[in-house]
């Protein structure tokens, strides 16, 4: 018989809080990318790099906003950081997140300089307003520019564990949570970690296309295979240790399994076995494959690395979903599961959860407007 | 009798209207706040507990509808509660809860042969888990052992919801803050009884002193068997619980 405690029959976190990880994991994801290319040298990538870099920002500034939704009192959000109490993982959220926005907005500032210089020699309000933001220091030669790719390099390295540690923290607030079986366990910030990059490749890779398409661009065929490449390993990554983290407690057959069992099979049945595993990790998985693979033509590649990273776009949103509501459908008495499905109206609902999600994309077409993000692109159309 | 030692007509209303003036006065004075403690209350010398005789629970629930009355327990929430554990002939388990309109159980079914009530409430735990995870330090335990929420400092994000393995905290849809069982503090700090255990008719809800050695809860925990919920979790709760089946978690 289903029992619940009497204080579960409503779900605490809803789905706001998927959105919360989702966004962080694009901008763990997309700025990884960025620094693929200023770290790490893979010069393939150049063509996204500045587009990457600017997509990690834009999500970044949205990314708590589902959460001051959430909050019982947002107006007391800063007590994190005032009243920091650090035996809680929770803590550190405002000073990683903090310490992650500074430094994406100074390597922003550094790689980006050269076009902020060219926008602050003009006249008027906006040339005055880069003349401000570049602290009214206009000199750019090779020297400056030497210094400029210098510390941009060392601030793209020194973020990669930021990020990791951004995004991994995420998925230690919920693997940390003793009393949830469905949470609790080491994997998590790992899985975290991978599924983020998974996001931020295909977030990138399905904007690409879209803004190419619309702008009448050719995508860059290298940059695209070494995307699709990356995409698909970091895939199969991070669903094999989703699977893992599931077929360890099941081959371990522990008093959790019991309940985690009727769990899957029932209540997360649709979402986590059919779309999430099935669909949505399964197709992208054998389409990126083909991909990889196999020389198709360039048609035929670019639309399957479309749809495989549309597909697991989705599949990162589920992952969060099963996770973040999958773990409080089970009741703690172990007796039993609640239900939850956001309404469409809600303050935490459907609609201000799309909402949140397309307002990012709005300021990176208003970014790439002040500040070309596809500066060689134009010269490609055809 | 003298004259003298009887009380003349005019010092009997003296005394009347200065009586009356009394009452009035007291009357008119304003009660002490919910949460204002008694002023010689010392924390440090008092360390609160809690017991629950689960063998003489006999499912009644007046401890809930005295919790929801004295500490205004919004509707949907609940700061303690009574669960019913029904065993058939085949072993099966079902478990419910008294129902908020009327705080009664159904009846029960012809095929039980085992049935008894358990009654939770916070545990107020030695190394609580939802005072580790508050972000801002809302959560917090008193010198005298009583887990509180600081409802002017919490956020209300939830975590200490999440944290806790027993269910006992929600977000008040009135404060939107964490809240749960206080024992009562405004109550004990008074040397009154928390509500729950003030109406128990059974005396299945003991409530005591761990530092004083002659009060009834310490004396039955040094004499009775006992057991506490989900020990597993490393929490160390402070609800003793005798009789427990292993059913119950």
């Amino acid at each position: 018989m289903n029992f619940v405690f009497p204080n579960e029959a409503n779900v605490t976190w809803t789905v706001m809080i998927v959105l919360y990880p989702y966004i962080t994991g694009l901008v763990a994801g997309a700025f990884i990318v960025s620094s693929l290319y200023h770290v790490f040298g893979r010069s393939e990538l150049k063509p996204i790099a500045r587009f990457s870099l600017a997509s990690a920002f834009v999500f970044l500034l949205f990314a708590t906003l589902p959460l001051l939704i959430h909050l019982g009192h947002p107006e007391r959000a800063f007590n994190i950081m005032i009243t920091p109490h650090f035996s809680s993982a929770m803590a550190g959220f405002g000073y990683i997140y903090a310490t992650y926005m500074l430094l994406v907005v100074l390597e922003i500032w550094f790689v980006m300089r050269s076009d902020f210089i060219a926008r602050a020699k003009g006249k008027g309000p906006v040339a005055w307003l880069f003349r401000l933001i570049l602290l009214f220091n206009l000199e750019e030669n090779d020297a400056t520019r030497r210094a400029d790719h210098k510390i941009s390099r060392f601030l793209a390295g020194l973020g990669i564990p930021l990020a990791c540690l951004l995004h991994g923290y995420v998925g230690f607030l919920f693997g940390s949570l003793k009393a949830n079986p469905w949470w609790s366990t080491p994997l998590m910030f790992v899985i975290f970690i991978f599924s983020a990059i998974v996001s931020g490749i295909a977030v990138l890779i399905f904007h690409y296309y879209i803004v190419s398409w619309i702008n009448g661009w050719k995508t860059d065929h290298a940059c695209v295979r070494s995307m699709t490449r990356y995409l698909w390993g970091f895939m199969i990554v991070a669903v094999a240790l989703e699977l893992l983290e599931v077929l360890s407690i099941a081959y371990k057959q522990t008093e959790e399994w019991e309940v985690l069992s009727r769990l899957i099979e029932n209540k997360l049945f649709f979402s986590y076995v059919v779309l999430q595993l099935l669909i949505f990790s399964l197709i992208p998985f054998v389409l990126l494959g083909i991909s990889v693979l196999f020389r198709l033509s360039r048609r035929l590649a670019n639309a399957l690395a479309w749809i495989a990273s549309a597909m697991l776009l989705f599949q990162v949103l589920l992952m969060r979903w099963n996770v973040v509501i999958g773990g409080q459908l089970l009741s703690k008495s172990m007796r039993g599961f609640t239900s939850y499905f956001p309404g469409l109206w809600d303050k935490e609902g459907l609609l201000m959860a799309a909402v949140i999600f397309t307002l990012p994309f709005g300021i990176l077409w208003l970014f790439n407007r002040a500040i070309p993000l596809f500066p060689g692109a134009a010269g490609d159309s055809g | 009798m003298s004259r003298d030692d009887d009380i003349s007509r005019r010092d009997f209303f003296k005394f009347l209207a200065a009586g009356s003036g009394l009452l009035l006065v007291h009357c008119g004075l304003p009660s002490p706040p919910p949460g204002a403690r008694k002023k010689d209350y010392d924390w440090d010398k008092h360390y609160w507990a809690y017991a629950i005789d689960t063998t003489k629970c006999i499912g009644c629930c007046a401890c809930m509808r005295a919790c929801r009355a004295e500490n205004d327990v919004p509707p949907g929430n609940f700061r303690t509660w009574v669960e019913r554990y029904r065993i058939d002939a085949a072993d099966r388990v079902s478990v419910d809860a008294a129902t908020e309109d009327d705080f009664v159980f159904e009846e029960l079914p012809g095929d039980v042969v085992k049935a008894f009530f358990v009654p939770k409430l916070c545990n107020h735990c030695e190394k609580p888990v939802c005072n580790q995870v508050c972000p801002v330090g809302a959560a917090y335990r008193t010198r005298d052992g009583v887990i509180l929420v600081d409802s002017e400092h919490c956020i209300g994000c939830g975590y200490c919801v999440q944290a806790c393995p027993y269910g006992v905290r929600f977000i008040s849809p009135r404060s939107h803050t964490a809240d749960k069982c206080t024992f009562c503090y405004h109550r004990i700090t008074r040397g009154l009884a928390p509500a729950c255990v003030q109406a128990c008719p059974k005396h299945a809800r003991i409530f005591g002193d761990l530092k004083d050695p002659t009060c009834e809860l310490s004396i039955l925990l040094k004499q009775q068997r006992y057991r506490v919920l989900k020990p597993e979790m490393g929490t160390h709760p402070k609800c003793f619980y005798l009789g427990l089946d292993r059913e119950v978690v």
